[in-house]
Formats: C-alpha cells, sequence, structure tokens
C-alpha cells in the first residue's frame, strides 16, 4: 500500500460520513444504519448450519478450512520453545500425510514475532503465494486498557519484527460509553503504525471483541466504524471472553463486508476467531462465507480462522475421508 | 438352595443434581411398621439446606427460561420412567408403610396420573392465567404469569410418593425450582423420585430433596431470603404460625397445611399460588 | 470446482417401509376400498410411489359408522385423563418415527426434506403434545365445567402439508373427545397412511380414527353425510364456499380454513437483511403451497430498490432440486394441475404489465417444477394482486405511509395471515391492530406453534386451529 493511498483513508470516511469522523456525525451514521433483528439473525444462521456439505464438498471444504487457519498460540506462558513446536505443525500439519495443505498465518504475542520469523525460514511468506505469514496481536491485547502510545509503540515493534499482520483490539469501553471518534482514531493511528520503510503495510484486523459489544446492533456499527477507519479485516474475539465467534455474530460481519463491496467496490477480510473447534463448526462457517459474501471470500486475504484444537480436528475428519474409518487422537501431533 | 443376598440401596440426599449424604454425616433409622431395618436416611441439617436453596436459585433462570413446551416435555418424561419402575416404587411403599399391594399400586398409578396432569399444563397455563388487557388508551396491556422463584415444601408426611408428587410438580409447571422436605417416616420414596428426576433431563438444581426432620429444616427455609414462596401443605404437625411469621420478613408467598387423604389434590391453584403476574403496557401508534 | 454447488447429500429412501397397496383405515385396520385404485407418484419425478384406495360411499357410511360406534361405546365414556395418554402416545410415536415420516412427505408432496424435517414433523408432534394435555382440562376451556364433545367430526385436508394439517384436525378433536373420519388429499395420502400404523402402535380404540383416502367426491360424501356432527375442511376457497352451501340448514357444525393473498409490509426502518429473509420465508417456503404465504410484498416506496435487488441476490443461493436432497431450498411443485395454474396466473401477470423476473435455477427433465420469481410494477388492480396463485411467485406492490400500507393490504376478499416489518414498536402495535387478518407476523414469517390459534377473517375462512381457542371449534358452545 502506497503512501498517497494511505493518506486518503481517512478521507474516504469524510466523504462516507459527510464530515469529520467525531463522535456525533459517526454516531448520527451508525446509528442510522438499519437495525438488526436477533431472532432473525439467529435463525437465518441456524438454516445455514443445516447444509449438507458431503464426500467431494467436504473434501474441498477441510482443506480449505486449513488453509484458512491462523493457527494460533497466545498464552502467558508461550516461549520461543512452543512457537518453533506451533510453527512445525503449521508447515506440516499431518505428519503421515506430506500431501495435507500448510495453514494461511501463525498468529502469535508480539514478542514471540522474532521466534516466528525465525521458525519459519524461507517458508515465510504471503498463503495466497503457498507461504506462511505472521500475524501478531498488539495494542495491550485482549483487554486494550493502555494509552495510545503503548499501542501504537506495540503495532509498531512486532511490525519492524517481521510481522506480516497485525490483530488490535478496539477500545470497548469507548464504544460502549459513545466515544465513536476516540475508537475511530485509534484504528486509523494503529494503521499508520502498520506502515514500513519502504511504504508498503501490515495488515490490519480489527478485533472488535463481540462478546463484550453484548448486542447485535452494536456489532453492526463496530463493523462500519472499523472499516471506515481502514481496517483490512474485521475479527469478532480475542478468545480471551466467551463468547467468542458465533455462527450469528459472523454471518451479521459478513453482511456488513457484503454492504461495504456493495458500496464502494472494496473487499475486506472476516476472522471469527476462539471457540470452533471442530471440523462440522468450521464447515457452517465456510456455507455462511459462501452464501452470504460469496465464494471469492473463501481465500486468505478475505478470510481466516482463528483456531488452535480447530487443526487436529480437521485433520481426524481428513483422516476418515481418506481411510474410511474414524481416527484418533494419537493420529495427530501435538502444536 | 440359599436365598440370594440382597444389595441394599444407599439413600443419600439430592441436591444440585447430585447425591451427597449430609454434611453433618448424619442418618436416621427408616424401618417397616413392624420395626424392621429398612435404610439409613440422611438426616439433613441447615447447611445441606442453605445448600439446597443455592442450587435451587442456580437453577431457576435455565428452568424458566426454557420454553414452556420444552418443560411439558421433561415432566412428561418424568412421567415414563416414573411408569417403567412402578413395581420398585410400590414395593417401597409397601415396605414403609405396611399398604397392601393393591393400594401401593393404586398409589404410584395416582402418582404418576398426576405428574401427567401437571405435565400437560405447562404450555397452557399462561393461555388460562393470562390474556390481554382492554386498557382505555392507545396501548397493548398484557399480562402473562412469570414463576415465583425458588420454592420451599414441606411435603405430606402421611404419603410416601403421591403427597410429594402432588406438592413438587405444580410449582415446576410455571418455571419454579424447589427445595423439598420430605416425609421424615417414609423418605425413600422421595429419594427414589430423586433418582428418577436425576435421569428425566430434568436439569440439576431444579429440584432439590431434603430428607430428615421438617421441624429441624422448615424454619431455615422459612426465613431465607431466596426461598420465594412455600409450600407448608406437609406442615400441619409443626409450628407453623411461626414459619409463617418468619417467611413474612421477606415477604415470602405461603400455602397453609392440609390435611387428609386429599392433601394437595391436584388444582389450577396450586400452579396458579406460586406465580406472579406481569403486565406489559406498550403504546401504539400509526404516525 | 465451485464449492456452492454442493455435493449430493440424498436423504436415504432405506428407512421407508412401504407397502405396494394401501387400503383405507377403518375401525382400527386396513380394508380395501370399494373403488377404483390410484396411484399416487413424486412429484419429483412423476414416478408412482403406491396404490392408494379410493372411497365410495359405501365406505364412507362404513367408516362413519365405524366412528359412531367407537364414539357411543368407547370415546364419550373414557376419562380425559385416558384420552390425554393415547394423545401422548401418538405424539411419542411421532417423535420415534419422525425420520420416516419426514422421508415419505417430502417424497410424496415434492417439500424439501429439511422443512418435513426441521418443521413438518417437529410441528405434528408438538400438537399432538399440546392437546393431550388439554384432554383432561376441558374445565378451563372457557366455557365452563365439562363441556361436551360434537359427536363424529368429519375432517378434509389439503396437500400442501398433509401430515401437519391432519394433526391440526385430529389432535384438538380426540383431546375434545370427539371420533373423526378423516380424508388426506388425492396427492398426498402417504403419510397419513404411515400415520394410521402409529395409531395401531399406539393401540388407539378401533373406529376413534379413520382415514379414508379418495377424491373430492370421497370428501362430498363425508361432507354430506348425516350422521357426522362436525366438518372441518382446509383447502380452497371455491370447495370451502360449496360445503358451506352443503351444510347450510343442518345442525353441522363448519370450520373453514381457505386461502389467502397475505400483505408482507416493510417500512423503510425494517431490519432490513431480517426482512429479506421474511419475505423469502414468506413466499419461497414449501414452495409457496401456503395458504398464509406472504404472496403480496408491500414495501416502503423509499426503499422498493434496494429491497428488490437485495431480493434478487439472495435468490441466487436458493437450490431448486430433488426434494429428498438435504441441501434443497424449493421441491417440487405438487401436481400438473397445480403447476399449470402457477403458469397460467404468471403469463396474466405479464400480460397485465407486471414485470417478471425469475431466479436462474436449473430445472429437471422430469416431474413439476416451477423457478422462485418476483413481479415487481404490480399494481392493486392486476390479478397478480388479488388472485391466489399458491405457488413461488411474489408481487411486489409499493406504498408510502402506514396508513396506506393498511389499506393496500386489507383490501382483499381475503384475510388469514399479514406481516410487517419494522423497528418500530409502536408501529408494528398499531398497524397490527388495523390489519384485518388473523395471523399477523412482526419481523418473523411462517411461525407456528400448537399454543397460537390460527385462522382466517373474510373469506379466509372461520374458526381457529391452535391454542385454547381451537379446542372450542370441537366442544358445543364453542365457536361455529
Amino acid at each position: 500500500m502506497s503512501r498517497t493511498e494511505l493518506q486518503t483513508l481517512p478521507q474516504r470516511a469524510v466523504e462516507l460520513l459527510g464530515g469529520e469522523p467525531d463522535d456525533t456525525t459517526l454516531r448520527r451514521y451508525l446509528h442510522g444504519l438499519p437495525g438488526v433483528d436477533a431472532v432473525g439473525l439467529e435463525q437465518r444462521a441456524a438454516a445455514l448450519g443445516t447444509r449438507s456439505i458431503k464426500t467431494t464438498s467436504k473434501a474441498w471444504a477441510l482443506d480449505k478450512i486449513i488453509e484458512l487457519i491462523d493457527l494460533t498460540t497466545l498464552e502467558g506462558a508461550d516461549t520461543p520453545g512452543k512457537v518453533r513446536s506451533l510453527v512445525a505443525k503449521a508447515l506440516n500439519p499431518d505428519a503421515a500425510d506430506p500431501t495435507c495443505p500448510r495453514v494461511a498465518a501463525v498468529c502469535v504475542y508480539g514478542d514471540m514475532v522474532p521466534a516466528a520469523v525465525e521458525a519459519l525460514g524461507a517458508a515465510h511468506g504471503d498463503p495466497d503465494e503457498g507461504g506462511v505469514s505472521v500475524a501478531a496481536v498488539a495494542t495491550a491485547f485482549p483487554s486494550g486498557r493502555a494509552s495510545l502510545e503503548i499501542k501504537l509503540a506495540d503495532t509498531a515493534a512486532a511490525v519492524a519484527d517481521g510481522a506480516d499482520e497485525i490483530d488490535m483490539v478496539i477500545d470497548r469501553g469507548a464504544f460502549l460509553s459513545g466515544r465513536y471518534g476516540l475508537v475511530f482514531d485509534q484504528i486509523a493511528r494503529v494503521k499508520q503504525a502498520c506502515r514500513r520503510e519502504d511504504g508498503t503495510s501490515a495488515s490490519l484486523k480489527v478485533i472488535l471483541e463481540t462478546g463484550e459489544l453484548n448486542t447485535y446492533d452494536n456489532v453492526k456499527r463496530a463493523s462500519w466504524l472499523a472499516i471506515l477507519a481502514g481496517g483490512d479485516f474485521i475479527k469478532t474475539s480475542t478468545g480471551k471472553v466467551q463468547p467468542a465467534a458465533t455462527l450469528p455474530v459472523t454471518l451479521l460481519m459478513l453482511e456488513v463486508v457484503r454492504d461495504w463491496y456493495g458500496a464502494t467496490g472494496e473487499k475486506i477480510g472476516v476472522k471469527p476467531a476462539g471457540g470452533i473447534r471442530t471440523s462440522k463448526d468450521a464447515i457452517k462457517y465456510l456455507v455462511t462465507v459462501a452464501e452470504t459474501v460469496g465464494e471469492e471470500w473463501l481465500q486468505p486475504h478475505l478470510f481466516r480462522y482463528g483456531a488452535s484444537s480447530l487443526l487436529n480436528d480437521v485433520l481426524l475428519q481428513r483422516q476418515k475421508l481418506s481411510s474410511g474409518h474414524y481416527s484418533g487422537a494419537d493420529y495427530v501431533t501435538i502444536d | 438352595m440359599s436365598k440370594r443376598l440382597t444389595v441394599p440401596k444407599t439413600y443419600k440426599l439430592y441436591i444440585g443434581g447430585a447425591f451427597p449424604r449430609s454434611e453433618s454425616g448424619r442418618t436416621y433409622e427408616v424401618a417397616t411398621p413392624k420395626g424392621e431395618f429398612l435404610a439409613n436416611a440422611a438426616l439433613a441439617s441447615r447447611k445441606d439446606t442453605r445448600d439446597a436453596v443455592l442450587a435451587a436459585r442456580g437453577a431457576v433462570k435455565g428452568w424458566s427460561g426454557a420454553t414452556a413446551y420444552n418443560r411439558g416435555q421433561v415432566l412428561y418424561r418424568v412421567a415414563e420412567i416414573l411408569e417403567g419402575r412402578k413395581a420398585q416404587f410400590a414395593d417401597e411403599i409397601v415396605a414403609q408403610t405396611g399398604a397392601s399391594r393393591g393400594g401401593a399400586e393404586a398409589e404410584v398409578d395416582e402418582a404418576i396420573d398426576r405428574w401427567v396432569w401437571y405435565a400437560g399444563w405447562c404450555d397452557k397455563f399462561a393461555q388460562v392465567a393470562g390474556n390481554g388487557n382492554p386498557v382505555a388508551g392507545p396501548y397493548f396491556n398484557i399480562s402473562v404469569p412469570e414463576p415465583t422463584g425458588v420454592i420451599g415444601v414441606i411435603a405430606p408426611q402421611d404419603t410416601a410418593l403421591v403427597g410429594i408428587v402432588s406438592a413438587i410438580a405444580p410449582a415446576l409447571v410455571s418455571g419454579n425450582t424447589v427445595v423439598v422436605v420430605a416425609s421424615q417416616r417414609y423418605p425413600l420414596s422421595a429419594i427414589s423420585l430423586a433418582e428418577v428426576l436425576a435421569t428425566s433431563d430434568v436439569p440439576g438444581g431444579v429440584v432439590n430433596v431434603l430428607t430428615g426432620s421438617p421441624a429441624e429444616l422448615a424454619p431455615w427455609l422459612a426465613s431465607h431470603p431466596d426461598v420465594h414462596g412455600l409450600d407448608l401443605v406437609g406442615a400441619g404437625d409443626l409450628d407453623w404460625i411461626d414459619l409463617q411469621i418468619a417467611a413474612a420478613n421477606t415477604a415470602t408467598r405461603v400455602l397453609p397445611p392440609e390435611q387428609g387423604t386429599d392433601a394437595a389434590a391436584p388444582t389450577l391453584q396450586r400452579i396458579a399460588a406460586f406465580t406472579e403476574t406481569k403486565t406489559v403496557w406498550h403504546t401504539k401508534s400509526l404516525v | 470446482m465451485s464449492f456452492l454447488e454442493y455435493a449430493p447429500a440424498p436423504e436415504s429412501r432405506s428407512i421407508l417401509k412401504l407397502r405396494d397397496e394401501y387400503g383405507l383405515f377403518i375401525d382400527g385396520e386396513f380394508r380395501p376400498g370399494a373403488g377404483e385404485s390410484f396411484t399416487t407418484i413424486s412429484p419429483a419425478d412423476e414416478k408412482p410411489i403406491a396404490t392408494i384406495a379410493s372411497g365410495t360411499q359405501a365406505d364412507v357410511d362404513a367408516a362413519v359408522a365405524a366412528a359412531r360406534k367407537a364414539y357411543d361405546k368407547t370415546w364419550s365414556k373414557m376419562s380425559g385423563r385416558d384420552r390425554g395418554k393415547y394423545l401422548f402416545r401418538i405424539a411419542r410415536l411421532v417423535q420415534e418415527r419422525a425420520r420416516e415420516l419426514a422421508v415419505a412427505e417430502s417424497l410424496d408432496n415434492g417439500k424439501p426434506i429439511k422443512e418435513s424435517r426441521d418443521v413438518d414433523v417437529p410441528l405434528v408432534a408438538a400438537w399432538f403434545f399440546y392437546y393431550a394435555g388439554w384432554a383432561d382440562k376441558l374445565d378451563y376451556a372457557g366455557l365452563g365445567a365439562d363441556p361436551k364433545a360434537l359427536g363424529v367430526a368429519g375432517q378434509i385436508i389439503p396437500w400442501n402439508f398433509p401430515l401437519l394439517m391432519l394433526a391440526w384436525k385430529v389432535a384438538p378433536a380426540l383431546a375434545a373427545g370427539n371420533t373423526v373420519v378423516l380424508k388426506p388429499a388425492e396427492t398426498t395420502p402417504l403419510s397419513a397412511l404411515i400415520f394410521a400404523e402409529i395409531l395401531q402402535q399406539a393401540d388407539l380404540p378401533a373406529g376413534v380414527v379413520n382415514i379414508v383416502t379418495g377424491a373430492g367426491a370421497t370428501g362430498a360424501a363425508i361432507v354430506r353425510h348425516p350422521d357426522v356432527d362436525k366438518i372441518a375442511f382446509t383447502g380452497s376457497t371455491a370447495v370451502g364456499r360449496e360445503i358451506a352451501k352443503a351444510v347450510a340448514g343442518t345442525d353441522k357444525k363448519l370450520t373453514l380454513e381457505l386461502g389467502g393473498k397475505a400483505a408482507n409490509i416493510v417500512f423503510e426502518d425494517a431490519p432490513i437483511d431480517q426482512a429479506i429473509e421474511g419475505i423469502v420465508n414468506g413466499i419461497f417456503f414449501n414452495q409457496g403451497h401456503v395458504c398464509c404465504a406472504g404472496s403480496r410484498l408491500l414495501v416502503q416506496e423509499s426503499i422498493h430498490d434496494e429491497v428488490v435487488d437485495r431480493l434478487k441476490t439472495r435468490l441466487s443461493t436458493l437450490r431448486l432440486g430433488d426434494p429428498l436432497d438435504k441441501n434443497t431450498d424449493i421441491g417440487a411443485i405438487n401436481s400438473a394441475e397445480q403447476l399449470q395454474r402457477i403458469t397460467e396466473l404468471s403469463r396474466i401477470g405479464e400480460e397485465e404489465g407486471a414485470v417478471r423476473w425469475s431466479a436462474d435455477c436449473a430445472i429437471p427433465e422430469n416431474g413439476f417444477w416451477f423457478a422462485p420469481t418476483i413481479f415487481t410494477n404490480v399494481q392493486a388492480s392486476h390479478r397478480i394482486a388479488r388472485d391466489e396463485v399458491f405457488g413461488p411467485v411474489l408481487s411486489v406492490l409499493t406504498f408510502r405511509t402506514p396508513g396506506e400500507a393498511i389499506e393496500k393490504a386489507n383490501n382483499t376478499p381475503y384475510g388469514l395471515s399479514a406481516g410487517i416489518w419494522s423497528d418500530k414498536g409502536s408501529r408494528i402495535l398499531a398497524v397490527a391492530d388495523r390489519l384485518r387478518a388473523g395471523v399477523v407476523w412482526a419481523n418473523t414469517f411462517n411461525r407456528f406453534d400448537p399454543s397460537s390459534p390460527f385462522g382466517g377473517y373474510k373469506e379466509s375462512g372461520y374458526g381457529r386451529e391452535g391454542g385454547r381457542h381451537g379446542l372450542l371449534a370441537y366442544l358445543k358452545g364453542g365457536r361455529a
């Protein structure tokens, strides 16, 4: 992304909003969006969940899920050793099957980025081109409760260390108290902090923490806000708060992305994170993406799963499809 | 050929979906009318009561939040399981009370049929007890019954099964949860009933069964602020007026004792007694 | 490979234990009919499923006699508690054999398996559960203590929700203490006949429920039979009129559930994405073979273009095809006759000046199919705004103010149902007040529950099914 393109981002927002992105203007815009009926939304999600994905469709889906996973470790006890183990799994998910695709990225805390980059070595690259990228959580993840300076420093450090993608958190307290201007500003500033010396930029995922936003109307507004402010991806959750990703919430965010595309021609990505543990659930998300915003979104630059244990469940299903019998925990490796 | 040696059942309390012994470690002997030993029933303490109330309170949200249809399904399932264990319940009644086999079976049949009657009320009670109100203004106005909360019950003391069933089923219909003190003399059927509840999709904490001395336990139920309704149907031999006075401190809704063989006979009033009527207004306007 | 072209996911037919030939179910057992048998086919591929007996006047006489005998000797003497127990048994058996019933329903009717599995059959079980509980509580139905049943009920049901319509009729009738002679629709007898097997498993006393298959003449024989105390009919307004005329002057009680041309009203402040789902569900669920279908979209003019665009996009992921494929959204049209009617009315719509748009669906070679279709630029004076199409055809009209929406919504001889989409509660309630429709859905559509009364105003019929009100139709002193 070029320097001039970056500078146009707040301008784009100004045009769409019809004014500066302050609390009043943003409130008028966001609260003027059509409401969400929760009962209807959840029913639509449940209906999408009844799609029966079998045989060839299932085989395709399982491989696609793997290709869209951000394999994640976000523990206080993380060490370079743990990260190396994670990276090895990311590159070679199924020890017994080299044809198994790689995941899209590994997702780690900012200070583990050097370890991830080193472990990836030559495989470090764009997942759309067969590589595995490094995503770093930043901005005082998961709570987001720190000064803007600290959040920007957090971001810049991870980018400097080689992170390709930054997963930031919005200030939920500010959002819930109506200080939309502050939330907008933080996102825009973090987006700037993603910029590198050479003019390229790390991709920015904006975590809404939907479990704390609580209502679907809030999720819809926060989604629009995050995109207006320059996010490349909107992401449901940190995974540290319940509920994390749900199908209805993700459906809602996909509808926002669909409408944004309709209004501007621009494609924004969606990442549900946390709570997706089974292949069955993950397939429901694929269906929801395809039937809401189109199959084109089933690519690493437009859709990701934030997951850890999901990968092994997918591998078990994959093994069953190829062998014809159920598999077991001893036949998938630890990350 | 020697007679087969039995494996006697241990009777514990039923609290929060589990079967713990009394935290006090106490038990008391349950014997046949002729004095033959049957079992040691748990002698529940005030702390058991406290734990039961806690469990019941925790279960209110889930049980009252379930659809009426779901509650009806669960209660009907209880009846199905009871039906399958009729012989066991009849045996226990004969052993505890000395009733004839025919009399015991009739009691079990009646208990099951009463349970089915209440199960069928879950998704209808609101239609009979609630209604729209034609207020004089541009308002939508509706009154609906809601569950009171945690109901403490002193079960009828003279029967082993039909009394306790008649006392707890109506409270469950609208979504209340229950802490019941069983018949002191005939406590075993209550615990077998608890086993049925535990295997019938009844969520843990919805019904909690204490065996022991109603005289000892009732005052703790009556005075507990988290017990919102008190059914004293089986408290006729206690100082029940004192219980009512204690309950009054927290405006607990109280049902008085009933005596005789028809104690706790099924009525709509038994359901209604532990519901609250919620009336909602909403403006109506075209412009 | 396009992911959206999902691999076939067929529900297996192996769960069915169909007979080649079915008789009439009279007095607790199957027996041959005196009339000429006919074949029931699968509308998805026109292949035969089974041979069905046709009930003549003599067969109807036998069935009514069996029902009368069962009423006099057994059912009217039985306690409500025991009647309830039979109904609970039936409910449980329906649950146990749910998958089998769903497959049979989809095969015979053409509706998608996911609908018969997730909507029809669960509602059938729920209906029997609900009314089972009323059987011993009739004192509380609102008619005073110990209300009496009417006697023998003749019930004629349509082909759009075969087993569900059977449940709507049989459950309250039995709960209230009546016995029944029921005629399933000619094109969809299968699930009713499997249901008869369930009645045998439930050990229901012989003659309490009798099922007489056949066509219009069989139905007429039931309607005219002098020993039938009550007629309940669901079907077309035209036939309903004839039945009402036929029972005039007799003591027969009558309830009718007829056609509709429901307005689905979308205000500019509607939750848009959910409204789109509601519109789609309202008219394309069950291929539009729904009396309460939201067949007229009344959309506020200011959002007309946006709503129509979103609708068309949404229709692009609807899957039309094999009813037994679990991913099918739109199944087969029930019969050649019905397909002809839909096609003809659609042609008229184009002639009248409305603009026709159809979803791009691959239509299978055999069977009866019609792609979801939207007519825009429809005016209130057009036939496609007034005539019930009973197919997947939506007519789109506009309005400017809430008052105008109400006026247009009510401007029809029908009055079965309506939908209202808005984020504003006071408006929803005020509009609901003024709509002349028996069922009003707000921010949802096509929701059914055994505790919720359903029925129409005006030419959509009279009487209610479901709820406490649904019981009254089968008790002395109750409505109609």
